[in-house]
């Protein structure tokens, strides 16, 4: 049985959009460790100033969102707070033999990653109001989608390990997985899939501070081959609700993405790298 | 140079309030203080993508002062300034003026040909002129030799209002040669601009 629980304050305007987003990003935990998600509870803050319709509209993002991962939505706890909080908790079942780990890289693994990144600089974007509708439109479609079509097609393979690129950046939870595989990673930085407008922003400076936190914190492991500035902080840019990153072979990988296609992943998919033996640096990426 | 001083903005205004400065302003040097270390780097990113070379001085922990060499500050401003005028004119809505009569309205023909003369001279006076006008059946007669509406249709589209009169109906009340102001359409077009519009007004 898996148990994992996740909450946060508003990312978007919209509070259906909301709720979705913030459904799909706990029930998140479990796919990335391979489970099925069965029971969710509600967790809910909100203000008494504001209208209760909104909080109705949030409820309603989440339900469906649960809804959709086939879990049932059996109740919750809610408390008065100053700014409006949403989130899940939720329990699912795996298969011990089967349960994905964030360990377990072998030397030759391929890296696939089944969502675009550069979320949190969209996010930025909006709060400057320079954000495109397209951006916005792709940006929330991206956060509000589920991993579950990524984990359903990952089942008949042998991964051989996998997690969910939420807020350390795709560099952070690289390092992580790297780590603790006792190997290194290479990345191709071209090879990643990036919101298009995402990008842009992040040449006009529109950089969340957990960006930097994420550098500060992994640049000593962190090896840069001639990388464009832009794309470093779009790979330490902290993701809300991003997709699963896989490890592996490098023999099964064209069949995996192809079963990817075929359970409909609806967000761009990427094989960003590989894994190679253990070096001083543990993430090397190339431009 | 002008200073702007970023103390206690949340990132990302103190980017912005420096992007807005840089692009109006004209300035060809800056100074932006910042209190932190993510809003210096954002604005230093931003200045260095508008082509701007920054130095940047760190006073105290919560005191930063960038120095900011405006290259492009006039292109950057025009720039600007004809990205607006292309939002403005995306936002301004289509109207288009369907004139289908020489009279308007039914009733005494003197009268409306005299509202219709009124109507085409007052629509001349607006603030935000039509697109287009479209002329057909009888409008054909306002278009061409004879009309008392020709210096008020003139006006407007030297102001840039399409004036079009039906090909066909100037061939039907052999006035093809007698045109005086803007163009020849035919049906297909006129069709077109209709279900384009936003809005269509019918004197």
């Amino acid at each position: 049985m898996i148990q994992t629980v996740d909450f946060f304050t508003p990312i978007v305007d919209d509070p259906y959009m909301f709720g979705q987003i913030a459904a799909a990003n706990a029930l998140s935990d479990v796919y990335a460790m391979g489970g099925e998600p069965k029971v969710a509870l509600n967790i809910v803050g909100f203000p008494n100033c504001l209208d209760p319709q909104i909080l109705g509209e949030i409820l309603k993002g989440g339900a469906n969102k649960v809804k959709e991962a086939g879990a049932v939505l059996v109740g919750g706890h809610s408390i008065q707070d100053n700014e409006p909080k949403y989130g899940l908790c939720v329990s699912g079942f795996v298969h011990p033999d089967q349960m994905y780990k964030n360990y377990g890289c072998q030397q030759g693994d391929v890296l696939v990653l089944t969502k675009p990144i550069g979320c949190g600089i969209v996010n930025t974007a909006v709060k400057a109001g320079i954000a495109s509708d397209k951006a916005i439109q792709e940006t929330q479609k991206i956060m509000a989608s589920l991993n579950k079509n990524a984990k359903e097609a990952s089942m008949a393979y042998d991964i051989h390990a996998c997690t969910d690129i939420t807020g350390f950046g795709l560099i952070g939870h690289c390092a992580e997985m790297a780590i603790a595989s006792g190997v290194s990673f290479e990345i191709k930085a071209s090879s990643v899939a990036y919101i298009e407008e995402a990008v842009q922003y992040a040449n006009m400076g529109l950089i969340p501070a957990g960006a930097y936190k994420n550098r500060e914190h992994f640049e000593k492991i962190v090896c840069f081959e001639g990388v464009e500035e832009v794309y470093e902080d779009l790979l330490y840019d902290p993701q809300t609700s991003g997709g699963l990153l896989f490890s592996i072979s490098e023999k099964e990988v064209d069949a995996f993405l192809a079963e990817l296609k075929e359970k409909k992943v609806d967000t761009d998919i990427c094989v960003i790298g590989r894994v190679i033996p253990k070096q001083e640096q543990c993430i090397k990426i190339r431009s | 140079m002008i200073t702007i001083d970023t103390t206690g903005d949340v990132c990302p205004v103190p980017v912005i309030k420096t992007k807005k400065a840089m692009e109006q302003s004209g300035a060809k040097e800056l100074l932006v203080i910042v209190d932190n270390e993510v809003a210096m780097n954002n604005v230093r990113k931003m200045a260095v993508s508008l082509g701007a070379e920054v130095t940047i001085e760190k006073i105290n922990d919560t005191k930063i002062q960038l120095v900011i060499q405006n290259h492009q500050q006039t292109t950057q401003k025009e720039c600007c300034e004809k990205e607006m005028q292309e939002v403005q004119k995306e936002k301004a809505a289509k109207v288009v003026v369907a004139i289908a009569s020489d009279k308007m309205g039914s009733g005494k023909k003197k009268l409306g040909r005299i509202l219709m003369k009124g109507f085409l001279f007052a629509l001349s006076q607006l603030e935000e002129l039509p697109e287009t006008i479209l002329f057909y059946n009888r409008g054909a007669y306002l278009t061409t030799r004879g009309s008392e509406s020709i210096e008020d249709l003139r006006l407007m589209e030297e102001q840039g209002v399409e004036i079009l009169t039906c090909g066909t109906c100037l061939d039907f009340y052999e006035k093809k040669d007698q045109l005086e102001v803007g163009n020849v359409t035919n049906m297909y077009q006129i069709v077109e601009i209709l279900s384009k519009a936003d809005k269509v007004i019918r004197p």
